[in-house]
């Protein structure tokens, strides 16, 4: 992609939305939210209690009951995804040469993030933490398996 | 320069471990067998080390975040912007140091 440098004080071009600045404003603006959701979610999966030895399904069942989590970890979805996919984006913009390669490769990225956050939001919204027919000993305290 | 470098690095590896981090987690809807035979490769000493690595990538990039939000917002933010990156370190290292024993005592199963 070669560079167009714009001559000194020519107006910007107002024929569509300035995306370029959204995504500047979105980066900010997420991360500062992102800074509470990943050290809240870091603390409490891998801080406190027993941290990484105690995560399993039970933990994730007992989680998910509440919507507090729910709301949390779906945000945390949403504007990590987002985040990431457009820091990639930038990444690309700047190391790729050859514009095919730039458009390849930003289209995979939105359509992995697209992937992920409708994943990740049906199993936010769909998850039973008390499967029928699953072994009681690895359901959260609260299923009438138990 | 470097600063710029390391939020771009640890911007990377933050991005995959999200994309294998949400398959992974997507398994509870499979079933609690799946689930846990995934979540428990988090468990092993290997693996454990490397979330140490994740934790600390995550520190620097959130408050080297904060930093470039300064730079760009506040009045005085490009004047103190290498005081800022220092302050970052130290934040990092601070927390990434309370962290540490914690996560390892997890993983290798002694008391602190």
């Amino acid at each position: 992609m070669s560079i167009v440098i714009e001559q000194p004080r020519s107006p910007r071009s107002r024929k569509s939305a300035n995306w370029e600045k959204y995504g500047w404003l979105y980066m900010r603006a997420s991360g500062v939210v992102l800074i509470f959701l990943i050290f809240g979610h870091l603390f409490t999966n891998l801080f406190l209690g027993e941290g990484i030895k105690a995560i399993d399904f039970a933990f994730v069942g007992g989680k998910w009951s509440d919507p507090f989590w729910q709301v949390w970890d779906l945000l945390m979805l949403w504007l990590a995804l987002i985040h990431g996919t457009n820091g990639m984006r930038t990444i690309v913009n700047d190391y790729t040469e050859r514009e095919a390669v730039r458009k390849t490769l930003v289209w995979s990225l939105w359509s992995i993030c697209a992937v992920l956050i409708v994943l990740g939001t049906l199993v936010v919204f769909t998850f039973d933490p008390c499967p029928a027919g699953a072994a009681a000993e690895l359901l959260p305290s609260f299923c009438p398996a138990k | 320069m470097w600063s710029w470098v390391l939020h771009r690095i640890t911007g990377v590896a933050i991005f995959f471990f999200l994309l294998v981090h949400v398959l992974d987690t997507a398994l509870v809807r499979l079933s609690p067998e799946a689930y846990n035979a995934v979540i428990s490769t988090y468990k092993i000493p290997l693996i454990g080390l490397a979330e140490l690595g994740l934790v600390a990538a995550i520190l620097f990039h959130a408050l080297n975040g904060v930093r470039v939000i300064l730079i760009d917002f506040w009045r005085k933010g490009v004047k103190y912007q290498n005081v800022m990156f220092w302050i970052v370190i130290a934040i990092a290292a601070i927390a990434f140091l309370g962290f540490a024993p914690r996560h390892l005592s997890h993983v290798f199963g002694f008391e602190i």
